[in-house]
């Protein structure tokens, strides 16, 4: 698979479906950005701000946080169980279908 | 008032090297930045983190960096004015720019650069409604007097070593410290997370887990905190102070009032010279916007050379600017 399909969901609910490459070493904060979401990605991917804190509304299983992810995401707000980063989930063909919704914005 | 050639506003890697390139052309400068050391995003966000992409160095930490351009650009004694935020960019009568910092520092050029990467650094505000009533009613950000706290209750949420350190630290300054925190895990230093243990097991601090600040209440002045607690009811806290620890995030503050051309949030410049729409200022590194921009810090120190150049001319109308090479010439000190 070489294509994987996105449903990200903006700050005014507006639905975006989007279609990333597998093969880029891409993140999701990058597809967002190259999309024009409204996603700074502010510390360019490096789990150092949290602008591109995204909630995870499908049941898609991901790879767990790593201890910068949690750590990022303790200097945030709005955090729900389902909060991840965006810029720590490489594009792969197991989010295929994946659905997201955008945090508010806390930066 | 301070005086200069080149008032630089951000004291990041780029308007560091700036005042190497205007050194080697006799130009003075003086930066201002709302840090309290030079550096930016690399002394601030990722002093640790290796950066792969700067010319000459295979690998290079972000901090090591910015220590690397200070020692640079030494020869050429630039001013610095930290932990200060240049508020207001003015034209005076006699055409020069005077920039006025939050402290009420003034400083007076005919050229500027701004420098800013992402804006200033500000502390992280919690989304709560009528946060901002509450900001020296009881709310602060920042401790700049711990005997401010002194036999009056606090309240602080956040789970990292600043927020860990204060509360220690406050344990035995204030008459009740509450520690608030949305995870049962810190990511501060060991010792610290060790030392607030104790504190909290013989009731000197009181810590409140997987809970986070949802409300703030008051007449004049801060008087209660509520806190959203996981399963359990909110609990409603008496309180004199609530210090909200979460960081600091770049904003662009006041750079947005100075009828400057911005595009989402950047100020468009000219790839001529990086001048903006403001004849003597010039805007260098992550701050500017322009067909193809990258944002990295080696596109960064080549707009500061090429703006160099053009302030020059503004400074020096009457004078030719002579390209020299430093393996010809050296660096000559000021």
């Amino acid at each position: 698979m070489d294509i994987i399909h996105l449903t990200i969901i903006d700050r005014e609910d507006f639905i975006h479906l989007l279609e990333a490459p597998v093969d880029m070493g891409l993140n999701l904060m990058e597809i967002c950005k190259a999309s024009d979401l409204p996603v700074m990605g502010t510390c360019g991917g490096m789990a150092l701000c949290s602008s591109c804190h995204i909630y995870i509304l499908s049941d898609h299983t991901l790879p767990e946080k790593t201890e910068a992810e949690e750590n990022m995401l303790d200097q945030t707000f709005s955090v729900k169980p389902t909060s991840r980063l965006g810029c720590q989930l490489k594009i792969s063909p197991a989010m295929n279908e994946l659905v997201a919704k955008l945090a508010p914005e806390s930066d | 008032m301070i005086e200069t050639d080149i008032i630089i506003i951000g004291a990041g890697p780029c308007g560091l090297f700036a005042v190497f390139e205007a050194g080697l052309v006799k130009l003075r400068c003086h930066l201002i930045d709302s840090l309290p050391v030079p550096g930016g995003q690399c002394a601030e966000i990722y002093p640790k983190k290796p950066i792969y992409d700067i010319p000459g160095f295979q690998e290079i930490l972000a901090g090591d960096l910015v220590a690397n351009l200070e020692k640079q650009i030494a020869p050429f004694k630039p001013g610095f004015t930290l932990g200060e935020r240049a508020e207001k960019l003015e034209k005076t009568e006699d055409d020069f720019f005077m920039v006025t910092t939050s402290h009420g520092t003034l400083l007076k050029a005919k050229i500027v650069f701004i420098a800013g990467g992402l804006g200033c650094f500000e502390p992280r505000k919690p989304p709560i409604e009528n946060i901002a009533y509450f900001e020296n009613k009881g709310l602060d950000y920042i401790i700049k007097d711990p005997e401010k706290y002194r036999h009056h209750k606090v309240v602080i949420a956040g789970g990292g070593d600043s927020a860990l350190d204060w509360s220690i630290f406050l344990a035995d300054v204030a008459d009740e410290v509450v520690m608030i925190h949305r995870r049962t895990q810190f990511r501060g230093a060991p010792d610290s997370v060790e030392k607030l243990m104790h504190l909290a097991q013989s009731g000197k601090v009181r810590l409140i887990t997987n809970a986070e600040v949802v409300g703030l209440r008051g007449l004049d002045k801060l008087q209660e905190v509520v806190i959203q607690q996981q399963d359990k009811e909110n609990l409603v806290l008496p309180t004199d102070h609530f210090i909200p620890l979460f960081g600091l995030s770049p904003k662009l503050g006041p750079i947005a009032d100075w009828q400057l051309l911005l595009y989402k949030n950047s100020i468009s410049v000219n790839t001529l010279d990086y001048s903006t729409n403001v004849p003597g200022i010039f805007a260098i590194g992550d701050i500017n916007d322009y067909p193809g921009k990258l944002k990295l810090i080696l596109c960064g120190f080549h707009e500061a050379t090429l703006a160099v150049q053009a302030a020059y001319r503004i400074i020096h109308p009457d004078k030719k600017l002579t390209f020299k090479y430093t393996t010809v010439n050296g660096v000559e000190a000021f």
